[in-house]
């Protein structure tokens, strides 16, 4: 290597190892996809490195960052009924779901800081505003949101500074349904393919996800006659839930398999049961409190099973390097059909 | 327009490495070079099976990373690497791609990831809050969180080195300049000369890596010469940059949530008088 002078701008002078041919004609027996020896059908055979994952799996962990999905959507869609039920008059339903939306939207923040490799740095969040992070922006919006649910709640709870409660009221209500669906954004801009590939319609399960929730507490902790408007945006998270869900794993192909099977599989099946139990049980009893409060319970668990199944099977994909190796391959085959297979492109 | 042109006047010409695999003798000098240079910690000194490759995989903890295939010959199984001329052995460094559109950059909520002014990608350690989002954005598997550290480390391109004219540690220590560093301009240049020539000489399954800018990723700042499929070596055979579907995601998010405001609204309107 004497002959070789390095500097920043590169190397000059004579590099004899470098120029050294590999294999060449000897190893002529390893360009094993040349012309003339092309199967008929393309190779079906899968291939990685020992296994191993292609990309890095994310280091995100439960019950923080499933919770901080599921807690925030319960917290944007509470916001709304919170509002609806103040302008329709039903006080009970509008104490429940701010105070609810106030929790859970502190809950979320936690479970975010909690997460954190170095907590104390929470802040430097918000040192840049960058549309390019789902993050960020998510840290802005629940910046706003969450001392917005915090003034309605507390004025809801003591009847007091009635008019600020009302802004702030309305303040929740609007950011509540982007906080409810920038989750599904969060986590699809990610090269984890269950998440990524379900980008479309990951925004509406889980703003589906979210109405389930918000009408699980609504219909757990406030009376009865109250109600309707709960019952009714249960039914409509969970037919937004349900057909996200199934429109999703439908398109993705062979990438929607982590959402059949192992602990997601698990969890999404329990969310679908859940969610229908609530919704059958609470049409059933509109009067029952008991029942009522039992349908609630099983929708805010079929919210969050749903959550928990989302993040196992995104963790399960990025495991895999099926996932990510053979929709690419794919990919690269439509693109180039007569030279995908062929070595050397 | 080059990502990091911002820097005006103080704009460097974008740098690179093109891992050129062919030449690759698996010494791991690079691994040990980049440990060194950058007191990058120890990370387990484990017997994994997976050939000569006893560090797995690039992560916090592992900048350069050695990749052993071994590959029988005429459908023989695999036998010891010393059974000469049954096994065709791979060897290849794998490093940080340095993406002209890199997704690890884009997500990072705190700006700790930022473009320097030669066109690469470093971690500004006193501002990360481990956040995490940037490891699963990467669609490499570079970037990983240090355990019993909290933060997100790769590959710097050896900032600290290349400013003051100096060669990245593991080019610098690479014996058979399989690693080379240059201005990417000439790296291009110079493998595609490299390629032709093995071309010529019958290797043709020799092909270049990460180096087209029309590329989902618009192309690596660290690129590499490969003679079998990219993921045989554990590399994504067609990387896209997350970011690339994110305007859609965002305007998908929006009709969402103005899904669920209207939903809220039809479901106060449908239970009046009830």
């Amino acid at each position: 290597m004497s002959e070789t002078e390095v500097t920043r701008e590169g190397q000059h002078g004579i590099r004899p190892g470098s120029q050294a041919v590999s294999g060449g004609s000897a190893d002529r027996r390893w360009g094993r996809r040349r012309r003339g020896e092309q199967p008929v059908v393309p190779r079906a055979e899968f291939t990685s490195y020992y296994g191993q994952p292609v990309i890095n799996a994310p280091v995100w962990r439960s019950p923080d960052i499933p919770g901080y999905l599921f807690l925030g959507g319960l917290a944007g869609a509470s916001s709304l009924l919170g509002a609806g039920a103040q302008l329709t008059g039903r006080p009970s339903l509008a104490r429940t779901a701010k105070a609810g939306a106030f929790g859970a939207g502190c809950l979320s923040m936690a479970a975010l800081l909690h997460d954190l490799g170095r907590p104390a740095r929470f802040l430097h969040m918000l040192r840049v505003f960058k549309v390019s992070s789902p993050m960020n922006v998510g840290s802005w919006l629940l910046g706003a949101y969450v001392p917005a649910t915090g003034v309605a709640a507390a004025s809801a709870l003591t009847g007091r500074v009635l008019r600020l409660g009302a802004a702030a009221t309305a303040g929740a209500a609007l950011l509540g349904p982007a906080v409810a669906a920038y989750t599904g954004v969060l986590i699809s801009d990610t090269a984890v393919p269950a998440w990524h590939d379900g980008y479309p319609e990951m925004p509406f399960v889980f703003a589906g996800s979210a109405a389930t929730a918000a009408a699980g507490l609504g219909l757990l902790a406030a009376p009865p006659r109250e109600n309707a408007p709960a019952r009714n945006l249960g039914l409509f998270g969970a037919c937004l839930e349900l057909a996200g869900s199934h429109r999703m794993t439908q398109r993705i192909g062979m990438v929607a398999e982590p959402y059949h099977c192992g602990r997601a599989g698990m969890y999404m099946k329990a969310g679908e049961a859940l969610t229908v139990l609530g919704m059958a049980g609470a049409l059933a009893a509109r009067r029952g409190r008991a029942v009522g409060a039992l349908s609630g319970a099983a929708l805010l668990a079929a919210s969050a099973a749903t959550r928990w199944g989302v993040f196992h099977a995104g963790l399960a994909s990025a495991g895999d390097p099926r996932y990510t190796v053979a929709p690419q391959r794919e990919r690269l085959r439509r693109r180039l059909p007569a030279t995908a297979a062929e070595a050397p492109r | 327009m080059d990502a990091h042109s911002t820097y005006g006047p103080e704009t460097k010409e974008r740098v690179g490495f093109f891992t050129d695999t062919s030449v690759c003798i698996g010494c791991k000098a690079c691994e040990v070079a980049c440990k060194e240079w950058n007191h990058v910690p120890e990370d387990g000194l484990n017997l994994t099976g997976m050939s000569y490759d006893n560090t797995v995989g690039l992560g916090a903890d592992t900048w350069r990373h050695v990749a052993f295939i071994e590959q029988p010959a005429g459908g023989h199984p695999p036998r010891t690497p010393h059974s000469d001329g049954d096994v065709r052995w791979l060897m290849s460094s794998d490093v940080c791609k340095h993406c002209t559109h890199a997704a690890c950059l884009d997500v990072c909520p705190t700006g700790s990831l930022f473009r320097t002014e030669f066109g690469t990608v470093v971690v500004q350690e006193d501002i990360c809050n481990g956040c995490g989002y940037c490891i699963p954005a990467c669609p490499y598997g570079v970037i990983d969180q240090r355990e019993g550290d909290g933060r997100a480390w790769k590959c710097t391109l050896c900032y600290d080195r290349i400013g003051t004219g100096l060669e990245p540690a593991c080019a610098k220590a690479c014996p058979t300049d399989s690693i080379q560093f240059g201005p990417l301009d000439e790296l291009r240049e110079r493998a595609a000369g490299r390629l032709s020539q093995l071309h010529e000489a019958g290797v043709a399954e020799a092909r270049l890596y990460g180096e087209d800018p029309g590329d989902g990723v618009g192309g690596d700042g660290a690129f590499f010469l490969l003679l079998d499929e990219p993921e045989i070596y554990g590399l994504p055979p067609d990387p896209v940059v997350t970011t690339r579907d994110l305007p859609a995601m965002w305007r998908r998010a929006g009709i969402a949530a103005a899904a669920l405001a209207a939903g809220a609204i039809a479901a106060f309107a449908a239970a009046r008088g009830r």
